[in-house]
């Protein structure tokens, strides 16, 4: 039987061009205040201290004991709430305008109870829009987008919030746990007031078994090694090839590219595969200082872009989910951005250095509950 | 220590948004939500309002010996912030640096979880508050 191939240059020139004006509205961040250093990481299992410098990460973000992906989702779609403050000549966007919210996560609080509600009960856009939470590893925050961008583009709604979120969870002493760290970012997606146009978007996905967690296990499993090249690169590189075809542009084209970051390497091991330069992936490039953030990880990238971007850059953005997928978008940063009150009011690295507070391993374990303690 | 799910509930739109009441005739504010007003009693005119998200410490102590259910938490800082309208709630401060929890550090709200019931009960959010 012959194998019909859909990653053929000539599909992916048919496939339609979204370019119809959606974009980012605004956007928002969360990461929580608690970090750990990798070191005390690999001292505590008798590792050598150099596996941060070899991972690319010195430290991670962890959630307290009070937050979860839900908390930090609430939090990061507030702050891009509030940075629609400047849009509309100053009246904002009212939540009960936002039709649809997706939460990305895959360490919800609850297996059965969607976090999307709550959200969108602490934004006050309730009771009249749709809901859900969604799954695919560390991808769930850009799918979310891209059904936005097609409910905006539809016309079915005028704004979506689209969530990246997680509590990035790892067994005690597994690989993971040097990496998994804990954040959030949203995006309101819309077509009215964009400070960035989507101008298109592309996705590669394929059945890959590289990493999973059951049903009712607490912690995912990996396949070791087997996460690199079949999985990561050839997602990474297979998504971004096919946006740069379908764009008709090259990597000479951008100011900016956004990959996903399960450490602080693979991204610039990628960004060089595909030939653009160190200094295009820097600003956007965050799982050193926080952690992979899993779903949220890509996205607070683009935050860290945006943050600076001026009107004009050309931002290139490429997710990653285990499973395995890759989304890619291209994006064109407006003049909307320029205006007073269309951002967050501390940009992501500045708050990532000022608001910490250092735990050691006891600390964390206690704060995450891997502790066993009767209640 | 932890309340019924009904209860949980019902304090949800509060404790989520800080939606408390004012009174149109002498144009107070109140948290958590009356049904009648304090002042004008049977002349008050009550409708809902959400209370600003930011304020300032009232007092606060630290709570050494938590309750059951709080074994994680504590120590804790527990507080009366008085918000921008000055209206006071009793809440806890997170994220905050013990030599910056002092009398008249401006504060803002945070979502947080405030209680759950057990490993696979029901959890309830609410309001905490970080000195900023
Ligand atoms: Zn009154």
């Amino acid at each position: 039987m012959a194998k019909i191939m859909k990653s053929d240059a000539s599909v992916r020139s048919a496939s339609p061009v979204i370019n119809a004006g959606v974009g980012i509205v605004s956007y928002g961040y969360f990461v929580p205040r608690l970090r750990i250093k990798v070191s005390d990481i690999a001292a505590t299992w008798g590792k050598d201290a150099s596996v941060g410098e070899s991972l690319g990460v010195k430290e991670k973000a962890v959630g307290a004991w009070d937050e979860d992906s839900c908390t930090f989702a609430v939090e990061a779609s507030r702050m891009a709430l509030k940075a629609t403050a400047g849009a509309n000549g100053g009246s904002g966007i009212n939540p009960q305008e936002i039709g649809a919210i997706y939460v990305g996560s895959e360490s919800k609080p609850y297996a059965v109870k969607p976090s999307a509600a709550i959200v969108a009960e602490a934004i006050q856009a309730t009771p009249s829009l749709t809901a859900a939470d969604l799954e695919f590893a560390c991808k769930a925050g850009t799918a979310g987008m891209q059904m936005a961008m097609g409910l905006v583009s539809s016309g079915m709604i005028n704004y979506g919030l689209a969530i990246g979120s997680d509590t990035a969870q790892a067994q005690p002493g597994d690989a993971l746990e040097y990496t998994a760290g804990s954040g959030a970012a949203a995006f309101i997606i819309g077509k009215k007031n964009v400070i960035a146009t989507i101008d298109d978007t592309y996705s590669f996905t394929t059945d890959t078994p590289d990493f999973w967690r059951r049903q009712h296990a607490e912690f995912p499993q990996h396949a070791g090694r087997f996460t690199g090249e079949p999985a990561y690169f050839k997602h990474v590189q297979g998504a971004t090839q096919g946006i740069l075809e379908k764009t008709g542009t090259t990597t000479k084209d951008y100011d900016y590219v956004v990959f996903h970051q399960p450490n602080g390497k693979f991204p610039l091991r990628v960004a060089k595969s595909l030939g653009f330069g160190d200094e295009a992936v820097k600003q956007g490039l965050i799982t050193p200082f926080i952690g992979n953030t899993y779903s949220a990880a890509s996205m607070i990238g683009l935050v860290s872009v945006l943050d600076v971007a001026k009107p004009g850059d050309k931002i290139l953005l490429c997710s990653y989910g285990s499973g395995s997928g890759s989304d890619a978008f291209v994006l064109t940063v407006q003049d909307e951005i320029t205006k007073p009150n269309r951002r967050p009011s501390v940009k992501l690295l500045d708050y990532i250095a000022k608001n910490k507070k250092y735990v050691d391993y006891a600390g964390y374990a206690k704060h995450r509950k891997k502790i066993k303690h009767i209640e | 220590m932890t309340e019924g799910i009904a209860r949980i509930w019902r304090n949800q739109r509060d404790r989520y948004n800080l939606i408390g009441t004012h009174c149109e005739e002498c144009k107070n504010d109140f948290f958590p939500q009356r049904k009648i007003c304090p002042v004008c009693r049977r002349k008050g005119k009550l409708k809902e309002k959400q209370m600003p998200t930011t304020g300032k410490i009232y007092s606060f102590t630290l709570v050494t010996g938590g309750p059951v259910g709080f074994d994680y938490e504590t120590p804790y800082y527990l507080a009366i912030v008085e918000l921008d309208n000055k209206v006071k709630i009793l809440t806890q401060i997170v994220d905050s640096d013990d030599d910056k929890v002092k009398i008249g550090q401006p504060v803002k709200a945070m979502f947080r979880r405030i209680q759950t019931h057990g490993e696979e009960g029901l959890i309830a959010y609410g309001y905490k508050f970080k000195v900023v």
